[in-house]
């Protein structure tokens, strides 16, 4: 039990003699993608392998002496970073770190002789970039690009081990926080660090706290947003499986400073992994005392909950998430009174998302001018991206805020997959838009997005090349707000839909160009008349679209033409006569009897009975059928 | 009429939550999670239970979209069609898996109770995109060809 301030210190000194006394420690990324590629068995057998050698201490939560033994500790870490280059394996001995890239099952004898018991590395298992190979996982560009706060400790420390945060400094601030502040002090040294909600709003966070700090009355929440909903995003997910105690620390923090003794986390249907990994941290938590009545001998009380999504997008918005967890229809309302006013239960509540609460404890344990001195003047500190689709580092990063597109795609993304030519970025998800070519060198901040229609939203990017059709990806996002539209209001639950119609016609090739002024009318009504925030921002990728791919729309409905060649509608099949040997199959295969010729020469395909399935494409021995662009 | 044994296990799962209102949500994915659905007298008898009305129950349960009234099959497939599994053509792997199931976008399950094949907006796993999530493990990089192999293979396991 840690009851006392004086018997943290001590934990923490233990937890660091303890992670001290390894020789070496096999950390194995298990984040949703590496344990999607099997990292759990690599876990499983290394863990088997350490047990089973003579001589050697397979530790899990070090204890008591085994000095003349060897003492190796197997780990489960949060996410590496790498996702596609998994399951990903760090050997760490004191400083020296070797990242292993994609190792495989039959790979785990090799390391574990090589280089756990011995000190060689197995080049073959490590991260090549061209001619270069990297050893060590901060020198390669992703990692060695990147500036990690809320990441800190992910891929470093066991995701699953209260003493291993605590080795790693964990509940120093909080520490603080409780006996070298006061209340208000957390609060103004918050506000000063003019850290902005991460979910995608901006809102200051300091400014939130204050708001429920002066409310009258004294029965108050804390509410951590981890419903992460938007298509193409992972951080808050990484963040609650690979660093729990993290953003439980900061939520202790907010709660200690805005008076509030319950928790409640709500963490999306479809991240089973950081509903387990949070169980287990509060589990440790409660055990050690450190969650529960009397934190520290104070008279600070602070009980988490968990509650899981049941699939709703619009849970993301504050009243709606707070209505989901009373137990109601997750339907937004309006504002005011806002949530520092009357959220969860009527009561006052401090409502933060999960990477607003991870970056407090650093804040406060390092301080307001610390964390200014990151990122830029309006929007202090670092972002998490998720950087997914056509590029060739998929995965999870950090970067200071202001960093630029190129830095962010070409730098540490590695630009985009197979050389391929740069086309777009859509950011902020459903709510966000494109940024193209011109904007690559443009700092991103809060501010500096808006103006280009988009948002930093909370953090996904989908990087797409030329390939990618944009008014599709319009459409692909029409009809993911349609579908998660409450409702409740009517300027979204039927604007949504007739913007969807429209979007659907012009990519069936049946669009008309009057059409996209309707769609401007329409996006312009719903972002004014939407109720909530959702709404409001769900034409965003169709206004941004239009204006920077105008071009792709006409053609669509003029030309009835898809340079991207993905608007299956729009594609023109032609079989090459060159290639062509006449052998007749594709037209038995055609189900519309569109194929027509004579046996040994060239067939021909009729566009006007042509359906677009592709079985004679499919099927072609001799990739005689092609799509005409 | 249902088997005592499910008004048990309710019994069972509500008291993990207490009977309150705000217990419904979690009540109602514990049910679903043992059963692989809600049966609607379960619905009833955990309104009755926790204090409040029948169509409020009705209300939450057919506004979230976890929650079915119609009973899933033993393997429930995720095909995920968020945006950087879009990018990454997932159309093909859910078009293969009900052409070969006899699904669609109207049929869910698979007359044998064995499939039932959904589409899910963001897994989380984005980085191995296109992905799906068969009960509650990711398989990364997907194919059609993997994820018909992956069907024969749980057909294997009966």
């Amino acid at each position: 039990m840690i009851k006392t301030v004086e018997e943290l210190t001590q934990a923490a000194v233990q937890a660091i003699t303890d992670l001290n006394r390894y020789d070496c420690r096999i950390l194995v990324c298990s984040g949703t993608g590496c344990i999607a590629t099997g990292s759990n068995k690599i876990h499983e057998i290394f863990e088997q392998i350490v047990r089973d050698e003579p001589g050697v201490n397979l530790v899990f939560a070090p204890c008591g002496g085994h000095d003349e033994d060897k003492t190796v500790g197997v780990k489960k870490t949060g996410c590496q970073g790498f996702c596609e280059l998994g399951p990903l394996v760090r050997i760490q001995k004191g400083d020296k770190v070797i990242q292993y890239v994609k190792v495989q099952p039959e790979d785990c004898e090799e390391i574990f002789k090589l280089s756990v018991q011995g000190d060689e590395v197995i080049e073959r298992l490590l991260y090549h970039k061209g001619e270069e190979v990297f050893v060590q996982p901060d020198e390669i560009p992703f990692i060695a690009k990147q500036t990690r706060i809320v990441l800190e400790n992910c891929g470093k420390f066991d995701a699953e081990s209260l003493d291993e945060y605590l080795a790693a400094g964990g509940f120093k601030a909080l520490r603080k926080a409780m006996f070298e502040m006061t209340r208000d002090d957390v609060i103004n040294e918050v506000d000063a660090s003019g850290l902005r909600g991460r979910g995608g709003g901006g809102f200051p966070c300091g400014r939130k706290w204050k708001q429920v700090a002066r409310q009258k009355e004294l029965e108050r929440f804390v509410v951590c947003n981890g419903d992460e909903g938007d298509p193409g995003a992972f951080m808050d997910g990484s963040v609650m499986e690979g660093d729990p105690f993290k953003l439980i620390e900061g939520m202790m923090i907010a709660g200690y400073a805005c008076r509030a003794e319950h928790g409640y986390i709500y963490v999306r249907a479809e991240y089973p992994m950081s509903v387990a990994r949070l169980r287990n941290a509060i589990a440790q938590l409660e055990e050690a005392g450190l969650l529960g009545d009397n934190i520290l001998g104070t008279d600070f009380n602070f009980h988490l909950h968990i509650n899981r999504g049941a699939g709703a997008f619009v849970c993301g918005e504050g009243s709606a998430l707070t209505a989901s967890i009373e137990g109601n229809r997750g339907m937004p309302r309006t504002k005011p009174p806002r949530t520092v006013e009357k959220g969860l239960w009527e009561k006052p509540t401090v409502l933060n998302n999960v990477e607003t609460y991870a970056n407090v404890p650093k804040i406060i344990l390092q301080g307001a001018e610390w964390f200014r001195s990151i990122g830029t003047a309006g929007s202090p500190g670092c972002k998490t991206f998720s950087l997914t689709g056509a590029i060739e580092n998929t995965g999870l990063i950090e970067v200071p805020m202001g960093s630029t597109l190129r830095e962010i795609i070409f730098d540490i993304g590695g630009g985009l997959k197979n050389g391929a030519q740069f086309k777009a970025v859509q950011i902020g998800g459903p709510s966000g838009g494109c940024l193209t070519e011109k904007h690559l060198d443009e700092p991103l901040d809060f501010d500096s997005v808006k103006k280009f229609d988009a948002i930093v939203g909370s953090g996904g990017m989908v990087v797409m090349g030329q390939d990618t059709c944009m008014v599709e990806v319009a459409r692909f996002f029409m009809s993911f707000t349609q579908r998660e539209s409450c409702g409740k209001c009517t300027p979204c639950r039927e604007g949504t839909k007739r913007m969807l119609e429209i979007l659907e016609r012009i990519v069936n090739g049946q669009g008309e160009l009057e059409d996209l002024d309707k769609l401007e009318e329409l996006a312009t009504m719903v972002k004014t008349m939407a109720l909530c925030g959702l709404g409001k921002s769900a034409p965003l990728p169709v206004i941004s679209t239009l204006k920077t791919f105008r071009d792709e729309y006409v053609e669509h409905i003029v030309d009835k033409k898809c340079r991207a060649k993905q608007c299956t509608a729009l594609r023109k099949y032609v079989i090459d006569p060159n290639k062509c040997i006449g052998c007749s199959k594709c037209a038995k295969n055609c189900p519309v009897n569109a194929i027509s010729g004579k046996v040994k020469q060239p067939f021909t395909i009729d566009p006007n009975v042509c359906i677009k399935c592709n079985a004679c494409r499919e099927n072609c021995a001799f990739g005689a059928v092609y799509v005409e662009a | 009429m249902l088997d005592q044994s499910y008004y048990q296990k309710t019994d069972e799962i509500i008291e993990r939550y207490g009977r309150k209102a705000a217990a419904l949500i979690p009540i109602m994915q514990d049910i679903q999670a043992e059963y692989r659905y809600l049966p609607a007298e379960l619905l009833t008898y955990v309104a009755k239970e926790i204090g409040i009305t029948e169509t409020k129950a009705y209300s939450v349960a057919t506004f979230y979209e976890n929650f079915s009234f119609e009973a899933k099959g033993k393997y429930v497939i995720k095909v995920c069609d968020g945006t950087a599994c879009h990018v990454r053509h997932s159309t093909p792997v859910l078009e293969a898996l009900w052409k070969e199931l006899g699904l669609s976008k109207k049929k869910h399950t698979t007359d044998d109770m064995m499939f039932t094949v959904e589409t899910v907006s963001c897994l989380g796993a984005c980085g191995l995109a296109p992905t799906m999530m068969v009960n509650e493990q990711v398989y990364p990089s997907m194919t059609p060809e993997k994820a018909l192999a992956l069907i024969e293979q749980l057909r294997g396991n009966g």
